[in-house]
């Protein structure tokens, strides 16, 4: 006899971002056309398909949390759904916005917006894990198809994603990429940053920026001091830390290690 | 080719009295990017209400810019949107390069046009194939339309995954592209990247021909709005990265004099910002484009227009859809054009030495205008930053046309055919709701 799965029931939710960890989906072209076959997609309004509070077994969030609005959404998904996935910074980390954090927001809303009671937002960009429990995280900005549709096959096989935590540094060895840290002085984030670009911007010569977040065993201190080593200022090297992923526990630190950077607005 | 009207109504055997109360409300607008709402009240035969509502919280990304180094600003501002990050990467780095004299020489200035040609056949061919056409055949979305209609759709979402391949070519990767600086490149491909992707630009010249016909044949309604179209405008390419903001008005604009002639105010129900041009409203996007730049496509794509029956300038919003196929066209033209004598140059980039003052700029994303100025001091640090997206720019002209379009098809039609309707308007128009809540503006007015 036939053994009958139920097909997955998958929702694509999306609060405060710029959409590009969507396009990971859609960019899946012909593929996602094939996607709909593995799985129902319940809800994905850029796509067309709307059901916010269905019971899914899957439910991906793109954007951070920044309104008391965007929390009741939250935790109504949480309700409904067997799995939540984080994709991307701004829902893993808060993303760039999440520097607010650090900051006067009011004062930033009012030079922003003319009247800005117009506007309800919580004075900080959270990480859906600040709000509700949370089953794995895509990080990367943006992340990437092939780290997500991982995810979802290693799901729909009953196995827990594998977490990609290792440094891009062994991104550039595996594919024989001369270290420009070491040979150029560029203030390369690779040694504390975790895989998944496939070491891209080294590959063209350019510093890594970490827009795929903290490594295990960030070694966040030593790396900026190695830079300023290199003749970089304290302020250039806490905004190295202090961007894509500056919420986080390993980049916070920054703050912390170069506190008395001259002219820090952040 | 067949027109339906926008009088047609699916509801014919029901009469619905125009001075009856309305209250059409959609909480959250599907197949846009980003996050907005329909909201619509009518009452006595007379609009009270009409406006899409865009609630996407504000991201501030201005504020996130002072005090970086110049070569942080297109990293950072790539973020502001997902679909067409080269749009913010390129207005900045075009700005900060005019700012400090730099010239980076015609390769750069061509694999340029290439990745924009990448950015807008993407953006175009998501846009026509996942959001706007299945409005028109009746169906709630993309994967639905699939099943209908498999070879139409593969083959739009073909033309997204090349156009995504040309982003990659000099960009490294698609969604927030690492390969771009102020100076030129990064890195320049080799040539086997090249050839690669000119035997697929070759091969994809009929399937984006194909998709220029199956628009021009598809029942559009007619939706004939008196829009002041406004786009960049160059003397010796179609416009896309350099030259000047043009109108039908005839009004010109140097890019340096946007502030001047341009104005944002804010509204209550929006975290986006209204614009205007010497205190009117105005239209920015593919239609605006065509409209203003047809005469210097090339000959073979007017041509197509002449064999399948389309004219432009046009004043119907609906053929926004057909100006984007037909920019698709061009987009791979043009990327072959500039890509089938490749030469790898000796270096990607040139030099850059940092100066002190205003930057501004302004080029044309998939979706229209945008405009970026920056305020840099001597050590090439950003002091403030303005960076203003198409979708704001359009704001006031959404709203223009969903109130004349709605009065146009009468209020004697049901909820859900003058809902139908607003739906595919806003559509139509390609909003950019991540783009437009995350900007600071020129002048604020204050009561």
């Amino acid at each position: 006899m036939t053994i009958v799965i139920k097909k997955p029931r998958v929702s694509v939710h999306k609060f405060t971002s710029c959409s590009g960890c969507q396009l990971a989906f859609i960019n899946m072209g012909e593929d996602l056309i094939k996607l709909t076959q593995l799985v129902d997609i319940i809800h994905f309004a850029e796509a067309g398909p709307l059901g916010p509070d269905e019971e899914v077994d899957i439910s991906f969030i793109e954007g951070s949390i920044t309104t008391p609005h965007d929390v009741e959404r939250l935790e109504s998904i949480r309700e409904h759904s067997t799995f939540v996935i984080t994709v991307g910074a701004c829902a893993t980390s808060g993303g760039i916005q999440a520097l607010k954090n650090n900051a006067d927001s009011d004062l930033w809303m009012r030079s922003v917006y003319a009247k800005p009671e117009y506007i309800s937002s919580l004075s900080t960009s959270a990480a859906v894990k600040k709000h509700v429990k949370v089953d794995f995280e895509l990080w990367g900005c943006p992340v990437d198809v092939k780290q997500m549709l991982a995810a979802v096959r290693q799901l729909l096989f009953g196995v827990a994603p594998l977490d990609l935590n290792e440094k891009v540094c062994q991104e550039c060895k595996r594919r024989n990429t001369v270290c420009i840290l070491v040979t150029k002085g560029e203030p390369c984030m690779g040694p504390v940053t975790r895989a998944g670009c496939g070491a891209l911007c080294p590959s063209y010569g350019a510093a890594c920026y970490a827009c795929y977040g903290p490594a295990e065993n960030a070694n966040v201190e030593q790396l900026g001091k190695r830079f300023i080593g290199l003749g970089f200022t304290p302020n250039r090297v806490k905004q190295k830390f202090l961007s894509f992923h500056n919420a986080t526990p390993e980049f916070s630190k920054a703050n912390v290690f170069w506190a008395d950077g001259e002219g820090v607005k952040l | 080719m067949k027109e339906s009207d926008l009088n047609s109504s699916s509801s014919a055997s029901v009469e619905y009295s125009p001075e009856r109360d309305i209250d059409i409300n959609v909480p959250v607008m599907v197949r846009v990017e980003g996050e907005g709402a329909l909201e619509f009240t009518a009452k006595n035969g007379e609009v009270e209400k009409l406006r899409l509502k865009i609630y996407e919280p504000p991201r501030l990304f201005e504020q996130f810019l002072e005090g970086q180094e110049y070569t942080q600003v297109p990293i950072m501002a790539a973020r502001i949107c997902g679909i067409c990050p080269i749009a913010y990467q390129m207005t900045s780095i075009r700005a900060i390069e005019r700012l400090f004299g730099v010239d980076p020489g015609p390769w750069v200035h061509d694999m340029r046009r290439i990745v924009q040609c990448g950015e807008w056949l993407q953006s175009h061919a998501l846009h026509i194939h996942l959001l706007a056409t299945p409005d028109f055949l009746g169906y709630d979305n993309a994967i639905a339309m699939a099943q209908d209609h498999p070879d139409t759709v593969k083959r739009g979402m073909k033309l997204q995954g090349l156009g995504n391949d040309l982003l990659t070519l000099l960009g490294g990767r698609s969604v927030h592209p690492i390969g771009l600086r102020v100076g030129g490149f990064y890195r320049a491909p080799e040539k086997r990247e090249v050839s690669d992707l000119v035997d697929r630009l070759e091969d994809a010249l009929d399937d984006a021909r194909g998709v220029v016909e199956w628009t021009a044949g598809l029942s559009l309604p007619v939706d004939i709005q008196a829009f002041n179209c406004v786009a960049v405008h160059h003397d010796h390419e179609y416009g896309m990265n350099e030259g000047r903001v043009v109108s039908s008005m005839h009004q010109e604009v140097d890019f340096d004099e946007y502030p001047q002639r341009f104005r944002e105010h804010q509204v209550k129900h929006s975290t986006a910002f209204y614009s205007t041009l010497d205190g009117e409203g105005y239209l920015v996007g593919p239609l605006a484009r065509v409209n203003l730049n047809f005469e210097q496509l090339p000959q073979e794509v007017k041509n197509l227009c002449a064999d399948v029956g389309l004219k432009f300038p046009s004043m119907n919003m609906f053929d926004n859809v057909r100006a984007r196929a037909l920019e698709s066209y061009y987009s791979i033209l043009e990327a072959l054009r500039l890509l089938k004598d490749y030469q790898r140059p000796r270096q990607p980039y040139v030099e850059v030495t940092p100066r002190a003052g205003i930057a501004r700029h302004c080029t044309e994303a998939p979706r229209g205008l945008i405009f970026h100025q920056f305020k840099i001091d001597g050590n090439g640090k950003v002091e403030t930053a303005c960076m203003i997206p198409p979708t704001s720019q359009n704001q006031a002209s959404i709203e223009s046309n969903l109130k004349n379009a709605v009065l146009e098809f009468g209020l004697d039609n049901s909820d859900d055919d003058l809902r139908m309707l607003c739906e595919k308007i806003i559509r139509n128009y390609d909003p950019c709701i991540s783009c437009s809540t995350h900007f600071l503006n020129l002048t604020v007015h204050r009561k």
